[in-house]
């Protein structure tokens, strides 16, 4: 894929005004994936083929419907990259035959949950990055199983009450750090990102697209369907994660680590936390000091160790 | 053409080299790996201008093959037995996706117990999916079948995956001499590949293999991939009088074999069939009029043809290297669906046998050809046989009781401390 000259977004009026994204789709009222997924569909635009895994997004295309411009492949919930794979080496063979032009090639980007992205996938992703593909994945990370429930999943955080953890005391286990698994393989580059930081989204977006290999995305996707809470509150839920401390926006490239939006005053968590039913059992019947201690010490700790770095 | 002693294996990397393909997704599984090896080889050397990517799973490997072939180029992929079944999620999927591409499956035994030999369970699980099946017997069928694979997959009335099967060990690993077709003889009669509608491409908008909402539209589609797998029964002949004209070779749907006056059959699959063949010409020359029906396009299932061949005869034994647990043989299965009602229908016996690389003896196929007399004479099929001699449960239980004594020498090892 040849790379853009890129287009640089500095204010909130650099960002595209209208949605390439058709609308009607069956995605819940305040979605943070959806969000996430219009800001990347506007950067790159219609030369782009997605290849999907099984999840909420797989309902954006039913037939005879797509909000698409460009192309859209269905996988399996596994093997989402290895369909990118298939895609990308049929266009590089193409490209080299002389049977496509360069005006024709197209992006492949990967579209996952959390559920593909940090569990049944994981492998497929581990490979195209060993072998270097040049793609972009963007996780939706919703922190469970969205599509049929809201089940807990490797990606749901401490204490969230889910589907499967509906106990008092939620999720016991801790939301799997997927930002240092991928970064371990050495791609060109992975964010962490949220659709409610629109001008950090794009300027990473714009980032990964004067790069090529593989070009990793994980987005924080506030969900009212499995978090609930009101939709109207999705950006506020967003942009609480990032000044909490608990969703840190950063990006890897070149080896190093860089965070790329410090909270300057971080929020206590318990302000993220209350606006959503699936901490509710923190605040009600009773407040329950040591599992809110717990989780702003470990959020502490993470900006303690990275503010001494 | 130049006459080569080649393995099975080495058999399919020509035919995926004459082809030729463009794109190669691959893993390695016993037995299939040297195919793979073959094709890595001529790549790295430029003989073939073919990428080769080694996935991390069968599952991705048939996801990237069919994603290629979604995206215009023709791509080939070979596996064996359990890579078979990592993928199957995908096998079902990707037909529906109406790509046309090859997969070489190399039958091997399915674990539990865990084993590296041939039978042919993992390709039965594949039945139902969609795929085209071509089951060869010999490593000169497994070149031309490729080739054979390739035009009907392609076709545009079939538009559908399509595996070749041969055998682990019994042909992956066995030279035989193969006339290997003329590289620009067989690139023309596989001819283009042609991507129809399925590319895609920066000015032209496309979704594949989207979802559907409802019975409705699933049915279409499902019943859509079914008809087009069963006008692959017509278009065989097509293509296979097209290759016979060219290459001088015929392959039939069913292979016959003594067939024309024969009052009883055997019918099995792949090239186990070679020792029924042999059977055969003992059996006739003690007076035995018995023949061998060996179906070559499994799926579609050319069960007018097996009708035809079939009726009238005197009884007929179905040797299933595959076993339906709680069913028992699933060619036996087949059978009986497609002779059902018929008139003059001939007498059904089920035979089990050759499971995990056991042979199957010449004796075997006689006292098997004996039981067919005598249901004959007594106007009543026997009861399905598990093959298994008297000598090899001897050996089973040999086994056995040396692992008991292992065991009871340990506990009394650890009664002691």
């Amino acid at each position: 894929m040849s790379k853009q000259s890129p287009v640089h977004f500095h204010r909130m009026k650099d960002m595209p005004s209208t949605h390439l994204l058709g609308t009607g789709t069956p995605m819940c009222a305040g979605c943070g994936g959806l969000e996430t997924l219009h800001t990347l569909y506007d950067i790159l635009g219609e030369k782009t083929v997605f290849v999907n895994a099984a999840g909420c997004m797989t309902l954006l295309s039913v037939y005879p419907f797509t909000p698409f411009r460009g192309g859209w492949l269905y996988t399996s919930m596994g093997s989402a990259p290895a369909g990118a794979q298939g895609v990308r080496d049929a266009l590089d063979i193409l490209l080299q035959k002389k049977k496509l032009s360069a005006e024709e090639d197209v992006e492949v980007v990967v579209i996952t949950g959390d559920g593909a992205a940090y569990g049944m996938g994981m492998s497929a992703t581990s490979a195209a990055m060993d072998r270097n593909l040049d793609f972009i994945y963007l996780c939706y990370d919703n922190e469970g199983y969205g599509n049929t429930g809201q089940q807990y999943s490797a990606a749901t955080p401490h204490a969230a009450i889910t589907s499967t953890s509906k106990g008092s005391h939620g999720y016991p286990g801790y939301k799997k750090d997927l930002f240092a698994i991928w970064a371990a393989h050495n791609p060109a580059y992975v964010a962490t990102v949220i659709a409610a930081e629109p001008l950090d989204l794009a300027k990473k977006i714009e980032r990964l697209q004067s790069l090529s290999g593989p070009r990793m995305l994980i987005s924080l996707a506030p969900c009212p369907t499995g978090w609930d809470y009101d939709p109207e509150l999705s950006v506020e839920v967003g942009r609480l994660a990032v000044r909490t401390g608990v969703w840190p926006l950063k990006e890897y490239i070149d080896g190093e680590v860089r965070h790329t939006k410090i909270p300057k005053q971080r929020q206590p968590v318990e302000d993220y936390l209350r606006l959503q039913g699936r901490f509710r059992h923190l605040f009600e019947p009773q407040r329950d000091e040591a599992g809110i201690a717990e989780i702003q010490a470990r959020v502490d700790a993470y900006w303690k160790r990275i503010l001494e770095e | 053409m130049t006459a080569k002693l080649l393995t099975g294996n080495s058999a399919a990397a020509w035919g995926a080299r004459l082809a030729p393909v463009d794109y190669i997704p691959a893993f390695p599984i016993t037995p299939q790996t040297e195919i793979i090896e073959d094709l890595a080889f001529w790549v790295d050397r430029g003989e073939l201008d073919a990428r080769l990517v080694t996935l991390e799973s069968e599952h991705s490997m048939i996801t990237a093959a069919a994603a290629a072939a979604s995206s215009g180029v023709r791509a080939f992929t070979a596996t064996s037995s359990q890579g078979l079944l990592y993928g199957m999620e995908m096998i079902y999927t990707v037909s529906g996706w109406r790509t046309p591409f090859v997969l070489v499956n190399v039958s091997r035994g399915l674990a539990s117990p865990i084993t590296l030999e041939s039978d042919h369970n993992d390709i039965m699980a594949a039945r139902d999916s969609g795929f085209l099946q071509i089951h060869c017997a010999t490593c000169q069928e497994i070149a031309d079948g490729v080739l054979i694979a390739y035009r009907l997959a392609e076709h545009p009335e079939v538009r559908v995956p399509a595996i070749v099967n041969l055998d682990g060990f019994y042909l992956s690993f066995t030279r035989e001499p193969v006339d290997l077709p003329d590289a620009s003889k067989a690139a023309a009669f596989v001819g283009e590949y042609d991507p129809e509608n399925l590319q895609f491409k920066g000015n032209t908008p496309l979704s594949q293999a989207m979802a559907v909402l409802g019975g409705g539209p699933y049915s279409y589609f499902r019943y859509e991939t079914h008809l087009a797998v069963e006008r692959a029964l017509s278009i065989y002949d097509e293509v296979i009088e097209e290759f016979a004209a060219t290459f001088g070779r015929r392959y039939d749907k069913i292979d016959a074999y003594c067939m024309d006056d024969a009052d009883y059959v055997f019918i099995m699959l792949g090239s186990f069939s070679t020792k029924a063949r042999d059977a055969v010409d003992s059996l006739r020359a003690a007076g035995n009029k018995i023949g061998l029906l060996r179906p070559r396009l499994f799926r579609p299932l050319p069960a007018a043809l097996l009708r035809q061949w079939l009726r009238g005869r005197r009884a007929v034994a179905v040797i299933d290297q595959n076993i339906s647990m709680g069913m028992g043989g699933i060619l036996h299965s087949e059978l009986a669906t497609a002779l059902y009602g018929i008139d003059k229908a001939p007498l059904l016996a089920s035979y089990i046998g050759g499971l995990g690389g056991r042979d199957i003896s010449q004796q075997e196929f006689f006292a098997i050809a004996d039981e067919l007399n005598l249901a004959y004479q007594q106007g009543a099929a026997p009861p399905v046989r598990l093959l298994y001699t008297r000598n090899e449960m001897t050996e089973m239980r040999k086994l056995q009781a040396i692992a008991q004594a292992e065991h009871a020498e340990i506990r009394q090892a650890e009664g002691k401390s």
